[in-house]
């Protein structure tokens, strides 16, 4: 620690920060634009000058930038020294020189940096005369829009989309005071992280396309603390509604999972939720025809659907832990199915029982972001859970401060860190089935199956363990080696692995690798990416089985009746297994949007989407955490766990053995009940209760306002249907008003609605929620792991069989292969990132492509188990001769086992 | 009086061979360093030379080339870098030393290169150079084939190469770090300045880098020692300096003269004087970022510390003479329009505020001044003042405009007075 | 399209440095040597020959001066506009060009045979004023002398096109 005098009074301070964090931390309100706290210092903007004293005798000073000077044990500042205030104000009016003065059509409006720091500094009155620089805008794709006459060149836009998330296809352009930030010509920006361009730009210059089209200024936006459901990282979010439309999706830090950022799929996923074709009432089918019929007559069919036979019930990955539960608990825990295919369901019980027992560190994305040397094996992570593909990204980097910590470089100073190491990047290594877009980065990318990538991890682990040659795979040997010593010399390698290649031999094989490291003392942490942002909840909470099991209890006869929540079976059984299963069954689905599954319903029962409830989620490291309800009540969008308990009320004569659990959903009156039942229940399910506050929380006597303190045509919100002002919703489940009445403060970090301060309007008043700017929310973030490492574990390495790839004459090993824009279920329905969906394809390497007489987007069919399938073809290097990759969950494409045999033939439409 | 940086130069202006460069003593210096002297005596005859870097910042090219870490803490490669990229407005003399001498430079460079056991060195030099260019590939060609850089150099072991990169033009790239990026084939954006380029240049690699007339002084120091080159010079700096003038004067040109020569000698001997019926209104010392001096100054000596004490900075140490026939608003905003155009564009205080001081400069020139102009100019020079700004570029650009505003102010008063430009 | 010769010269620039990257200035003026300017075909193909981006590679090509993204004429008038030669009167012998060529900075004659382009100070400030055109260095130039050298290069004309194309 040391003590700094700013303004002539002594702080302590932490040693090692930059002068601007250390400032902000205190609370004092310095501005800034080119620093970014994910990105830290580069001295461009010149606004964040303080002056600098040599000592108390020193009177004059001289002007620094706080943000490029360090603190020092006993240094005096001053951030209200008249010439420094003068010179803050004279940095605004040289940027505002050319800013255009169109705030009031400006999407920034309202919640720009610039504006706040314009006012902060006291810049009014222009003195520039001439006139304002042009430019011509981008179109830069359906995500983000350009406008670029309101740049103030703060450089944070090439910095993030290079340096921080890899892209390549954006830059600067130009030189002395007409400089461009944009791509080389119009077109779609590439990264899959290019929406953080919106929250990491200071002004309009990047600005939301989606929520553009249905713009709302952010004062009028009803919020809530959400995290998104579009993959098992769990990233929080902010999703503001108005006017019963989802209007956007904004970050919501957490300094664990994401940090600053968001994936495109996470921001630009949203749009599911206002599609027209939700469904809003129930629905009947009679006849192949679904029509809507009143919620009390659905009940009352639900009742005579369900009294006779056994009813089985079908849990979801995609929904939350408290709606699972109530599925459990009604059709009783014989009679619960997770909603996944079994193998699926196998390999999640034993990452289940890999975290557990294991006594192995689960990296978090902060961790992973600063591991010294990453090994991915078997997932493609750019694909499967984007933002961890975003902070494994930045492992690379931590190598260069080994040569800058030896030259005293303060690693705040980001481009002295960058200049000095640019070339010394960490090992990095990749073992997949495909081609990634981390492969870039990588020290050395191995393609493969997933027993060669298996036998790969496991012959290095054998060779860390001091191990020797294996003949079998000879050709891997120098591969294995390499990465051996790397990781061998990482004082805190990460390994990632996944299920997405349906392969517990990987899984294995990634846990020997951790253990094997752990034993040689580094601190190795593990990190299992899983299909589904609740997959790990799912999992969790069990079930007597998995979807085939579920299947073939309806195709035997065996049960009668299915209650399917929330699951569009048909993404994950072969289409014709699940058209068999479902026909000679009484088939009740609750979902919020129109699927395969719910086209085969005799009932429908219309849910609310994570946007419309509350729930629990729990995310691949097992952190739980709470998403509250964003949007006022509509019509259908009610609770599944609430929907479960009105069926349990509305069963009248039941088979008892089908819903053993009936009594208690009836007791449920709000969210808190369910949990407290799922906790007295699952006893592993506890921290729960900890994650966030009941909804009879109250903060002096207040509900949390969902709405801002300046939320406009409050008396009138409804006028065209009724001039009086209406009563706003009660919500009987959270510690939240609809309404702009209530606590406006800073709540306890879970119940955070939306970042906004005094005189810090933009995002980056999330500085005043940090405890330490860049660092925890005040209180800790919010979340809790269920599952912690056992120490002294003693898990024994799992055997893995060696083996190689031996190809097949005319046929070829057909692996999955995953899109991170239409392989997830949920944001394929949204507009937005339908629109950058490729079509169905099918990857072959060059010389299985000429031999098949296939050229790049020829049509080709695929054979697999008697089905056929009409693909394009694409040609990639690096893909294994017999081997092929099918891009997998994409609309339109119907499930496929895979890995599997097929046979692939050239077509002609 | 000895010139030894310009003995020898054939009157024709053709470059000398490497035979007539040897003929007057050319690589005796590298030679009695590699074969007599260790890394670290050169290192150490350097620093008690006290050789001012001759590009403008006067920085000590001794304790310079000691900044380059031990190979004990970094092993690592290390480089040399000449900065031919003479673009300062009223700069002419490394042209001039290049284009006569060019294995001088050359020899200064795998001096240097030996004392801080670099391996590879670059000639940066600017485009427009073509002729210089030539020379210097040409006299590159010559020590290789005399064992002068390659493998085994004069068969001490010790081994150089040397590339020329011919800069796609742009000021910014004479600031040392920018000229590092535009090496490494970058936007030359100027970098941090911590870490120096010495402990962390090229790739993030120790470098050095030298002006071409601060190398071209390193095998004199070396061959004839530390007195005789103090002895050169009429002041506390050593040595000699290649001198110019510029403007309306009888003999524009550039001479070598020792190093605390008067401005008056300067101008009035080596210069012939103003043109008839011209008279000195001021003149800026060392190129276009240094403050105006006038003819009070005429008589301090034209070195580092004197030009200081006078207000000014001795810069290039070539000089650009305004003389009372010529508009020093006009002159002002033709540099002031140079630095806007040069500006790299990183940091706000140089990339908005140059152009807005050139535009209200045009509005003075164009009759279009208003009341208030002067001071905005005057609060502009303080958001460019030196730190203010990420590098050096824009403080030198307000160096001209900002002593013309105190030396010139009637002048400038009359542009708006007059609505009018009164040299018009 | 990059010709074998560009190749062949790329290839030998390559050799000489660390990294693609740091090769992309040169190469860039290797290729404009032979096709006068970059077009944004010329840089894609040179990026990929690099292994950059496009975007990568326009970034560095848009803050160079001699790095021409426009087309410009067979011979590049480069007139010098810095302090020395402003003293000297060049702004009188611009006026003069540019009623003798008919164009204006920045543009090239009708005849495709002349671009004029303004030029940071060419180290020639004591022959003052002075030009460059395409790599020589014209100095103590006025009216007479400019339209002595134009002359010169119009009659030069015909065989200098077949060189160069």
């Amino acid at each position: 620690m040391a003590v700094i005098y700013i303004n002539n009074d002594p702080y302590e301070v932490q040693e090692g920060r930059s002068l601007l964090e250390v400032c902000l931390s205190l609370g004092f309100d310095i501005p800034y634009f080119c620093w970014h706290p994910a990105m830290h210092s580069v001295g461009a903007c010149r606004q964040c000058a303080v002056k600098q004293f040599k000592d108390k005798d020193d009177k004059h000073g001289f002007i620094v930038m706080s943000c490029v000077t360090g603190t020092e044990d006993g240094m005096r500042i001053s951030i209200d020294d008249p010439e420094v205030i003068e010179f803050r104000r004279g940095i605004i009016e040289l940027l505002m020189t050319n800013h255009p003065h169109d705030c009031p059509v400006c999407d920034e409006g309202g919640e720009c940096h610039l504006q706040d720091m314009t006012v902060m500094t006291g810049h009014v009155e222009r003195h520039f005369r001439f006139k304002k620089r042009t430019y011509r805008n981008q179109n830069l794709g359906p995500f983000i829009n350009h406008e670029l006459n309101r740049c103030i060149q703060c450089y944070r836009c090439v910095r993030f989309y290079k340096d921080y998330a890899g892209g390549r296809d954006f830059d600067v352009f130009g030189i002395h005071n007409r400089i461009y930030f944009g791509r080389d010509k119009d077109g779609k920006l590439e990264s899959e992280f290019s929406g953080n361009l919106v929250e990491v730009c200071p002004t309009g210059v990047f600005t939301d396309t989606t929520q553009y089209r249905h713009y709302t200024r952010k004062w009028d936006l009803q919020t809530a603390p959400s995290v998104c459901v579009h993959c098992s990282v769990g990233c929080d979010i902010i999703p503001g509604e108005r006017y019963g439309t989802l209007r956007r999706i904004r970050n919501r830090y957490n300094h664990h999972v994401n940090g600053y950022f968001l994936c495109d799929r996470g921001r630009y996923g949203y749009e599911f939720i206002n599609r027209e074709d939700r469904i809003r009432s129930p629905l009947l089918v009679n006849n192949g025809k679904a029509a809507p019929i009143p919620e009390e007559a659905a009940y009352s069919q639900v009742s005579v659907l369900l009294s006779t036979g056994k009813t089985i019930g079908i849990g979801s990955p995609r929904a939350s832990l408290e709606s699972n539960f109530a599925l459990k608990r009604l059709v009783g825990n014989d009679n619960f199915y997770a909603g996944i295919s079994s193998s699926e369901f196998e390999l999640t019980t034993l990452v289940i029982e890999i975290i557990k027992n294991s006594g192995l560190q689960i990296a978090t994305l902060r961790e992973m972001s600063e591991s010294d040397a990453a090994l991915i094996i078997g997932e493609d992570v750019s694909n499967t859970a984007p933002m961890m593909a975003l902070a494994l990204r930045q492992s690379i980097h931590q190598k260069r401060y080994e040569y800058t910590d030896k030259l005293g470089v303060p690693r705040w100073n980001a481009l002295a860190v960058k200049q000095a190491g640019e070339f010394d990047q960490g090992p990095f290594y990749l073992a997949t089935a495909g081609n990634t877009r981390l492969d870039g980065i990588a020290t050395a990318a191995f393609k493969g199956t997933p027993d060669e990538i298996a036998s790969l991890g496991s012959t290095t682990a054998k060779l860390i363990d001091g191990g020797g040659e294996s003949e079998k795979i000879k050709k891997h040997h120098e591969f294995a080696s390499k990465m051996a010593k790397d990781l061998e010399n990482a004082a805190r390698p990460v390994i990632v692995t996944g299920i997405s290649q349906g392969s517990a031999e990987i899984l294995k094989a990634a846990v020997n690798l951790a253990l094997t490291l752990k034993s040689k003392g580094a601190g190795a942490k593990l990190a299992i990416v899983l299909p589904e942002c609740n997959s790990l909840g799912l999992g969790l909470l069990g079930g007597k089985g998995g979807l085939d099991d579920a299947l073939n209890l309806l195709r035997s006869g065996e049960a009668q009746n299915v209650l399917i929540l929330e699951n569009d079976i048909f993404r994950r059984i072969p289409t014709d297994v699940a058209e068999e299963a479902l026909s000679g069954a009484k088939v009740v689905v609750l979902d919020h949007s129109p699927t395969a599954t719910t086209d085969k319903a005799d009932l429908v029962l219309p849910v609310g989407t994570y946007a419309d409830c509350d729930g629990t989620l729990v995310n691949y490291e097992s952190r739980t955490q709470r998403f509250f309800q964003v949007m006022s009540p509509s019509p259908g969008a009610v609770e599944p766990w609430r929907r479960l308990a009105a069926i349990a009320e509305a069963l009248n004569t039941y088979d008892a053995n089908s819903f053993p659990g009936r009594d208690s959903l009836t007791q449920w009156t709000n969210f808190d009940d369910v949990l407290a039942t799922l906790v007295e229940e699952y006893p592993v399910f506890r921290p729960i209760l900890d994650i966030a506050p009941p909804a009879a929380y109250r903060i002096a006597g207040m509900k949390v306002a969902r709405q801002t303190h300046r939320y406009s045509g409050r008396t009138s919100i409804a006028a065209n249907l009724n001039i009086h002002e209406q009563q706003p919703p009660e919500d009987v489940d959270a510690p939240f008003n609809f309404s702009m009445e209530g606590y406006h403060g800073e709540p306890p970090s879970s119940l955070i609605p939306r970042y906004w301060a005094p005189r810090w309007n933009s995002v980056q008043s999330l500085n005043k929620f940090q405890a330490e700017v860049g660092g925890k929310l005040i209180g800790g973030d919010p979340g809790r792991r269920l599952l912690k490492p056992k120490l002294n574990a003693g898990m024994q390495r799992y055997e893995i069989e060696l083996k190689s790839f031996e190809p097949k004459e005319g046929a070829w090993f057909i692996m999955p292969i995953y899109e991170v824009f239409g392989s997830e279920e949920l944001s394929a329905k949204s507009p937005p990132i339908l629109s950058v969906t490729p079509k169905p394809y099918l990857v072959l390497s060059a010389k299985d492509a000429e031999s098949l007489e296939l050229e790049n987007d020829s049509p080709l069919v695929l054979k697999i188990d008697g089905s056929e399938y009409n693909l394009k073809t694409k040609i990639e290097l690096g893909v294994t001769d017999g081997t092929a990759l099918l891009s997998v969950g994409l609309p339109g494409m119907k499930y496929v086992n895979l890995p599997s045999w097929g046979k692939i033939e050239k077509s002609f439409f | 009086m000895e010139k030894p940086l310009t003995k020898g130069f054939r009157p024709d202006g053709r470059p000398l061979t490497i035979k007539e460069y040897k003929k007057i003593g050319g690589y005796e210096a590298l030679t009695k360093a590699l074969k007599t002297m260790t890394p670290d005596e050169v290192l150490s005859t350097m620093r008690d030379a006290t050789l001012k870097g001759r590009g403008g910042a006067g920085f000590p090219a001794g304790i310079k080339w000691e900044g380059v870490p031990d190979k004990d803490f970094l092993k690592s490669p290390r480089y040399v870098i000449a900065d031919a990229d003479e673009m300062e407005p009223g700069a002419f003399k490394d042209r001039w030393l290049m284009e006569a001498n060019p294995h001088q430079m050359i020899e200064g460079m795998i001096i240097a290169a030996y004392a801080i056991q670099a391996e590879f060195s670059f000639i940066f030099i600017r485009w427009e150079y073509t002729e210089a260019q030539k020379c210097l590939r040409f006299a590159i060609g010559e020590a290789y084939g005399n064992n002068l850089l390659g493998n085994n150099i004069l068969d001490s072991g010790f081994r150089l190469d040397m590339h020329v990169h011919v800069s796609a033009g742009r000021y910014i790239c004479g600031e040392g770090t920018a000229m590092v990026e535009a090496l490494e084939g970058k936007r030359a954006i100027p970098r941090s300045k911590s870490p120096r380029i010495v402990e962390s240049g090229l790739w993030g690699r120790p470098t050095v880098e030298n002006n071409t007339e601060t190398f071209c002084n390193v095998p004199h120091i070396i061959k004839n020692g530390v007195d005789w080159y103090k002895s050169l010079s009429l002041s506390d700096e050593p040595g000699t300096k290649i001198y110019g003038v510029s403007g309306k004067v009888k003999r524009p040109g550039a001479w070598e003269l020792p190093l605390g020569t008067t401005a008056r000698e300067i101008i009035e001997e080596h210069a012939g004087g103003m043109w008839d019926g011209h008279e000195l209104k001021g003149f800026l010392p060392g190129g276009a970022s240094t403050d105006f001096l006038t003819s009070e100054h005429l008589d301090i000596k034209m070195d580092f510390e004197s030009v200081q004490n006078a207000g000014s900075r001795f810069g290039t140490g070539t000089m650009i003479i305004l003389d009372d026939k010529t508009c020093p608003v006009g002159m002002v905003h033709n540099l002031e329009h140079f630095f806007t155009h040069e500006s790299c564009g990183w940091c706000t205080p140089c990339r908005d505020g140059l152009p807005w001081t050139t535009m209200i400069l045009k509005a003075l020139e164009d009759g279009e001044g208003r009341t208030g102009d002067l001071e905005q100019l005057k609060a502009l020079t303080k958001m460019m003042a030196p730190h203010h700004t990420f590098c050096a570029l824009a403080p030198g650009a307000m160096e001209p405009l900002e002593s013309a505003l105190k030396l010139f102010r009637e002048d400038f008063e009359r542009h708006i007075s007059e609505k009018k430009c009164p040299w018009r | 399209m990059l010709t074998d010769n560009m190749k062949r010269d790329l290839m030998a620039e390559l050799a000489n440095s660390e990294t693609t990257q740091s090769a992309c200035i040169e190469a860039m003026q290797i290729v404009q040597k032979y096709v006068g300017w970059i077009s944004d075909e010329t840089i894609k193909d040179i990026a990929e020959f690099l292994n950059m981006t496009t975007a990568e590679l326009d970034s560095v090509a848009t803050f160079y001066n001699h790095i021409y993204r426009k087309p410009v004429g067979k011979h590049i008038i480069q007139v010098c506009d810095s302090v020395a030669c402003w003293i000297l009167g060049y702004e009188a012998l611009l006026e003069h060009i540019k009623q003798t060529l008919a164009i204006g900075w920045g543009e090239t004659t009708k005849d495709g045979l002349f671009t004029l382009v303004p030029i940071q100070c060419l180290g020639a400030c004591d022959e003052a004023p002075a030009m460059m055109i395409d790599e020589k260095l014209y100095t103590k130039l006025d009216a007479a002398k400019f339209d002595e050298i134009v002359k010169t290069y119009r009659q030069e004309t015909p065989e200098n096109g077949k060189a160069l194309n």
